[in-house]
């Protein structure tokens, strides 16, 4: 199955793909209006790094064995058998954070859903872009240092 | 600023932005690698000191929302015909530090361009143009001596020896720009580009790192005053050697790398230790005179067994025609004449701005010379210095020119905005740096791709003009001044180019 690979020999640290990452799951999916008028905003799925000179993105392997779907209780993570990518219901998810614990990448954070009263927290994590062939971050990159690849 | 001193304050950008289109997103604050953009998280806030942006770029073209724009900075002196902005600005930087000017690239100032003033034929009625689309058309060049005559068997066999050749694809190379003053990621790209497009590029005077000793077949080595990294293993890695007499940028000065730009890889390669300045003499110490000259091309071809040809680089200087006809006697096999638009690392200003002629009319004065001598045929000719499209490399092959080297433009396809600050060793397109952090801006599977299409594109636009004057073959072009008019030259610049006035 293909996933994002990030080769950080390459990442220039200029976190374009954070900002793809935020505007592909966005409303208007316009940068600037993703910024200025979405509440809650949204945020990246990808982290960029950075510890100069090294800096690297990343995001969920979406892992053979994962983690997160062992440690999730309530069945919020679960694999899609078609496509075999791990997939995060956000309504489902009660925010107890075992899946951030479980995860050996870091790939999963906390997002502040909904506004007011509907506020709540909720994991968050890569779905590689559903609605796009290339995802986002992988199309934005300028050096290559985000691949799509299936390595089996 | 606050802590400035006022009489050296002043600069050439002014990095706007418009602070309503800013997402925060920092690409810009990591990008410039001058320290000019800092982000404040007191009022979530993007600033930019002015005072260090030296106008690459890198940061506009990276922000998401175009929300940059670099400007000149509208701060003026008086205006003043005879003190230029950079005169002044100049003036005060001295009488601030005492030290000579440095700076990188080719000459900027507004010398007449030739290319700009010749113009090329084309058929109309009486001879046909030919549509490179849908007939053959020859783009390849072979580089080296070249016998009087040909021998032939019955069989049709050449019988004649001939001397090594450099065979190229298209008339174009890659100019020497050494590993140090360009990092290994740059290298890389050039090397594997070069490989791709069956043509050369050369490593000037920094050695070959032992990484790319496989892309030997299209590597020409240098061997300059410095001999940096000049090995016989080096010498016979390579399908030509280049012995650097001069550089267009700086003629009469060798190559200088800063220590600070010696780092590991770099001091092997050159075979110095690290951290210290590579300083390249003025002259070859074994070379005063034609003579001496041909003493070391002959141990050179000696070194390599009679099988590569050797190539002798000079800056086009003003008694450049007669320097090349000894060159040619002194048994070089290519002569690469480098005009004083050509690009440098590091050189003083005062030398980059001042000093050197034109390649234009230095090709046509070697050419020229040559050819009344008798003895074009023993040598090609290579035109280096400040080729920017296919139209200028036309032009110096039919003012005699066999091929052209390429180094500036190079580096442009590679993301290069001409800024001029390659001797900081902090460019922010990651090409004349060796900082790790910068280094890994230029992923050479991305450059060699942009190389390649760029080189692809000139030998296209050169198909169409050589089919549009009815020539199916860059070799029919050589030399072929009738082909180029002058336009807005006085009588004598005609006469130093050897062409007609338009209309003649
Ligand atoms: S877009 Fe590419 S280069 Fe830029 S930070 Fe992300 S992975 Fe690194
Ligand atoms: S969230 Fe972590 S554990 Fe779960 S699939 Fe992604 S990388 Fe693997
Ligand atoms: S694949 Fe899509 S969701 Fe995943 S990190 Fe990249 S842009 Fe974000
Ligand atoms: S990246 Fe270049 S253009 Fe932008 S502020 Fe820095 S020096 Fe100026
Ligand atoms: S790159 Fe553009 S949007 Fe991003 S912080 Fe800089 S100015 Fe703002």
């Amino acid at each position: 199955m293909k996933v994002v690979y990030p080769r950080e020999q390459w990442c220039v640290a200029c976190n374009l793909c954070e900002v793809a990452c935020m505007t592909e799951h966005s409303k208007t999916k316009d940068p600037l209006k993703m910024y200025l008028m979405e509440r809650p905003r949204p945020i990246p799925r990808t982290r960029v790094e950075y510890r100069p000179p090294l800096s690297i993105s990343t995001m969920c392997r979406h892992c053979e064995e994962a983690e997160c779907v062992e440690a999730c209780k309530n069945g919020t993570l679960t694999r899609n058998e078609k496509t075999g990518r791990i997939e995060l219901d956000q309504d489902k998810c009660l925010g107890c954070w075992m899946c951030i614990m479980a995860c050996p990448y870091g790939a999963i954070s906390q997002f502040t859903k909904g506004i007011g009263t509907e506020e709540r927290a909720v994991a968050n994590k890569c779905d590689l872009c559903p609605d796009r062939e290339v995802p986002a971050c992988v199309t934005v990159c300028p050096n290559r240092a985000l691949v799509f690849e299936d390595r089996g | 600023m606050l802590y400035k001193n006022p009489y050296n304050h002043y600069f050439d950008y002014v990095v706007q932005r418009d602070i309503d289109k800013c997402i925060r997103c920092k690409a810009c604050v990591t990008q410039c690698s001058y320290g000019a953009n800092y982000y404040d998280a007191d009022r979530d806030l993007i600033y930019s000191l002015d005072h260090n942006c030296v106008g690459c770029m890198r940061c506009s073209t990276f922000c998401p929302t175009d929300c940059i724009s670099i400007v000149r900075n509208p701060d003026a002196f008086r205006l003043n015909a005879n003190w230029k902005d950079h005169n002044i600005k100049d003036l005060y930087k001295q009488a601030g530090t005492g030290g000579i000017i440095i700076t990188g690239m080719g000459n900027d100032k507004p010398f007449t361009n030739y290319w700009e003033h010749m113009v090329v034929d084309a058929c109309q009625v009486t001879n046909p143009s030919i549509d490179p689309l849908r007939e053959p058309m020859e783009l390849k060049t072979f580089l080296g001596r070249k016998p009087d005559k040909l021998e032939m068997n019955k069989n049709g066999d050449i019988t004649t020896k001939l001397a090594p050749q450099l065979i190229l694809e298209t008339p174009i190379m890659f100019s020497a720009m050494s590993y140090g003053s360009i990092n290994y990621n740059v290298c890389e790209s050039v090397a594997r580009a070069s490989k791709e497009l069956g043509i050369f590029w050369n490593t000037g005077e920094g050695g070959l790192p032992k990484a790319l000793y496989g892309y030997g077949k299209n590597t020409i080595v240098q061997c300059a005053s410095g001999r940096f990294g000049v090995s016989p293993e080096y010498l016979n890695a390579g399908a030509a050697i280049e012995i650097k007499i001069g550089q267009g940028a700086k003629p009469g000065i060798g190559g200088h790398l800063p220590g600070e730009k010696v780092l590991e890889g770099i001091s092997e390669t050159r075979m110095i230790p690290v951290g210290t300045d590579a300083i390249s003499p003025a002259p070859h110490h074994d070379i005063y005179s034609i003579e001496d000259l041909k003493q070391l091309i002959y141990a050179l071809k000696e070194a390599t067994r009679y099988e590569k040809p050797i190539s002798v680089k000079i800056a086009a200087v003003h008694n450049v025609a007669a320097i090349a006809s000894g060159i040619a006697r002194a048994g070089a096999d290519i002569i690469a004449v480098d005009g004083f638009r050509g690009g440098t690392g590091a050189a003083p200003k005062a030398i980059r701005d001042n000093v050197g002629i034109p390649t234009e009319v230095a090709i046509a004065a070697v050419d020229e010379r040559l050819r009344q001598e008798g003895i074009r045929n023993e040598v090609s000719l290579v035109a280096a210095g400040g080729f920017r499209n296919s139209s200028d490399i036309i032009k110096a092959i039919a003012l005699g020119a066999d091929a052209v080297y390429i180094a500036t433009s190079a580096l442009m396809a590679v993301g290069c905005t001409l800024c001029q600050q390659c001797h900081r060793g902090r460019c922010a397109w990651g090409i004349t740096t060796n900082d790790p952090e910068l280094s890994k801006r230029v992923n050479p599977e991305l450059a060699a791709e942009r190389l390649v299409n760029l080189i692809h594109a000139w030998s296209n636009e050169i198909k169409e003009m050589l089919g549009l004057m009815g020539i199916n073959s860059i070799e029919s072009l050589k030399g072929n001044r009738d082909r180029l008019r002058g336009v807005g030259l006085s009588e004598v610049e005609l006469q130093a180019l050897g062409i007609k006035q338009a209309g003649i």
